[in-house]
């Protein structure tokens, strides 16, 4: 409210909006909500328009930023460019970056009978991802300012027979993030990884077995702070490199063998 | 498939605790789901927590979680008017809106609630002499019915449903969202006049002569004291303070400072609290309080002063505590008063402070708590013998005509609930009609056959 609301005369700092692809999802929600208390302008874009709405009308009110939803499809990749577009329009060259938070889990055991369910895995974490970032890299490119913030995920890091199919999107999209960080540095363009672990939403709720689940604001915290520090990878929560490392150092002649 | 954990769940005296399948959609859509899709032998809406019994339990069957139903819809600026789902908490209304001027039309004594809860209970607070409960201020709500239609209701739109709803305990259906009217103020202050009275029929006195000058009027009662200083009180009662009211550098009059926390990280051992140190905690309460004048105190400090210990129920030890809250009506309120006060402190069954307030009209709920007249509320550690005690006490309160809160109660029984809310058929029509397969119930409703087991 208050920025808004300063008197003429008195210097406003230019006002900085961040897109949030995938905004419906619970993880999104909160990185966004962190995003506005921060006093960011934001755009959040995803599928259901009327969940958008009601989302962007709680930020708005909350925390007295500009919140605007946008129609946004990772899978519809020929409307992507002109989403692009549209979103350096609204933001009259204030976008200050995007936090790409869609996926896909699917479920592994259709995705290894059905490739059409393998394919969508893919095609959404994957390959919509590379479309959607690969626009907006070439926009901070230009601009020589911005961040990339993306989540990807654990199950990146090794193949497991519970999940490889979604393990090998997300691998993917770790490598191209990679890529990307090194492409964009020169142009002072911050490309940051995610890597969460297992967070307290719908997704785990009420699921055996799971182990470190983070609180959503926690995770949300972690996740904005990274971005907005540029690091160029982080595990949220924290606590979740040391053990990735552990799983990542286990010979595969053993890993193999492992009911994971 | 909406994902579910089933694990033991109690209220916020921790007693009964059950085992309940919890939902916790983050979807208004979702509800819907959950009710049609029959998984579970009936529902129940659930907030943050904060009653104390049963009633947002249900013992081998569904309970809803409206924890991440939380978004703000719209605010109206020129009527003060605020549309929000059931499961925003009175905390986040107040750390959105105080700042820009506005406070709770209606807040009980923790801010930790939901504004569902708050409706399906019809909360009131230290103006209800005044203000009456939450529901004056409702505008409207929207009711999601167990037969899957989702209906508007106001005191003009739907009156019987939205009648039957305030202080309905959630078994008219899943509340989605309401239309409340904020209070502006000035300040997060208010000026405090406290007086202190060494026996509870002089509180009761001075709120019958001078609670018309004050917004805000409450008591806190010691009833471990006896004979002559039976119930012997502090009153506190408060008007909003103006910004003029605030000393002149104390910056943003709307801005409340941080308070510093403090929680309860596990249960007390029972031993902890005796009669003993129940008492002489009591008595140092009472000891230190004088009788003074506007005293400028912020609004977390007067309204919520035990929302900065976190977990404070878990004071009572393991075995939980009982809430006991009655109101009698003005004609019966001092002798029905004085022999509850006298059955309490001969007991010796160990309850901090407990509070007194005269309470203004009532209203058309059917099941809603207040009428005119005082009411008392006071905690009792769970004990060996505490059941049939209450019964005791309930005998007490069906003698002077008096009733008890649902949002309270764990104890009580089919027969002494319905002599106390004779609106209780009404709101059983209305049930039915609403909700004929019983999909909603919670193990409260059933205890006290609200709703057929």
């Amino acid at each position: 409210m208050t920025r808004g609301t300063a008197s003429p005369g008195v210097h406003v700092s230019p006002r900085r909006t961040v897109l949030i692809l995938g905004a419906t999802s619970a993880i999104a929600q909160t990185v966004s909500r962190e995003f506005a208390r921060q006093g960011y302008d934001l755009l959040l874009a995803g599928r259901n328009p009327e969940e958008l709405h009601g989302l962007a009308a709680d930020l708005a009110l909350r925390y007295g930023v500009k919140v605007e939803g946008r129609t946004f499809d990772a899978l519809a990749l020929e409307t992507h460019g002109a989403f692009v577009e549209a979103c350096r329009k609204t933001s009259e060259g204030s976008l200050a970056g995007a936090v790409l938070c869609f996926g896909y889990l699917g479920d592994q055991s259709i995705a290894q009978e059905d490739l059409s369910e393998a394919k969508r895995i893919l095609d959404t974490n994957l390959l919509g991802a590379v479309s959607i970032l690969s626009l907006l890299a070439n926009h901070f490119e230009e601009k020589r300012n911005g961040f990339i913030c993306a989540l990807s995920s654990v199950a990146g890091d090794r193949g497991r027979q519970s999940n490889y199919v979604y393990g090998a999107a997300k691998a993917g999209l770790t490598v191209f993030l990679q890529g990307l960080r090194n492409r964009l540095f020169s142009s002072g363009v911050r490309v940051v990884t995610i890597k969460p672990g297992f967070v307290d939403t719908q997704m785990t709720y009420g699921r055996p077995g799971l182990f470190l689940v983070a609180s959503p604001e926690t995770a949300a915290r972690h996740i904005v702070n990274a971005t907005l520090k540029g690091k160029d990878q982080a595990y949220v929560p924290r606590f979740w490199w040391p053990l990735m490392l552990l799983i990542r150092l286990i010979p595969e002649k053993l890993f193999k063998r492992m009911r994971l | 498939m909406e994902p579910s954990v089933v694990r033991p769940l109690s209220g916020w005296g921790q007693f009964p605790v059950e085992t309940c399948r919890i939902f916790r959609p983050e979807k208004r859509a979702s509800l819907a789901a959950i009710l049609a899709s029959g998984g579970e032998p009936s529902y129940i809406a659930r907030g943050l927590g904060r009653s104390y019994g049963d009633a947002a339990l249900n013992r081998g069957g569904g309970v809803i979680s409206f924890e991440r139903l939380n978004r703000l819809i719209a605010f109206d600026p020129a009527t003060d008017v605020l549309e929000c789902e059931a499961g925003v908490s009175f905390a986040e209304i107040l750390d959105c809106f105080l700042p820009r001027g506005y406070f709770l039309p209606v807040t009980p004594g923790t801010k930790f609630v939901t504004l569902g809860g708050a409706i399906a209970h019809d909360v009131h607070g230290k103006n209800h002499h005044r203000a009456g409960t939450i529901s004056n201020f409702v505008l409207d709500f929207r009711l999601q019915t167990p037969q899957g239609d989702v209906i508007t209701c106001s005191p003009r739109q739907n009156p019987d449903v939205f009648w039957a709803t305030v202080g309905g305990a959630g078994l008219t259906g899943l509340l989605l969202s309401a239309r409340i009217r904020l209070q502006r103020v000035e300040t997060a202050y208010v000026l405090v006049d406290f007086l202190k009275v060494s026996h509870f029929e002089d509180a009761i006195d001075a709120m019958a002569e001078s609670d018309h000058l004050y917004e805000f009027s409450v008591a806190w009662i010691d009833c471990l004291a006896k004979g002559k200083a039976l119930g012997r009180s502090v009153l506190m009662r408060a008007n909003p303070a103006k910004a003029s009211d605030l000393p002149p550098d104390s910056g943003d009059p709307l801005r409340l400072r941080r308070r510093s926390e403090h929680s309860i990280p596990f249960d007390f051992p029972a031993a902890l609290l005796n009669r003993f140190t129940v008492s002489a905690f009591n008595t140092l309460f009472y000891g230190l309080h004088r009788t003074a004048s506007g005293r400028l105190t912020d609004i977390d400090t007067f309204f919520y002063p035990l929302d900065s210990i976190r977990d404070w129920n878990r004071m009572y030890g393991r075995r939980g505590f009982v809430q006991y809250q009655l109101v009698f009506p003005l004609e019966t309120s001092r002798t029905g008063l004085a022999q509850v006060l006298e059955r309490v402190s001969e007991s010796g069954r160990g309850s901090f402070l407990g509070v007194l307030k005269r309470f203004g009209n009532a209203n058309a709920g059917l099941l809603s708590f207040p009428f005119p007249g005082y009411t008392l509320a006071l905690d009792l550690p769970v004990s060996d013998g505490l059941v049939p005690f209450l019964a005791g006490l309930d005998e007490l309160v069906l003698r002077h005509g008096g009733r008890l809160y649902l949002a309270k109660d764990a104890a009580t029984t089919p027969g002494s609930f319905a002599a106390m809310y004779p609106g209780l058929n009404e709101f059983r029509a209305i049930r039915a009609r609403l909700d004929p397969k019983n999909k909603l119930s919670s193990s409260q409703a059933r205890r006290l056959g609200i709703v057929p087991s």
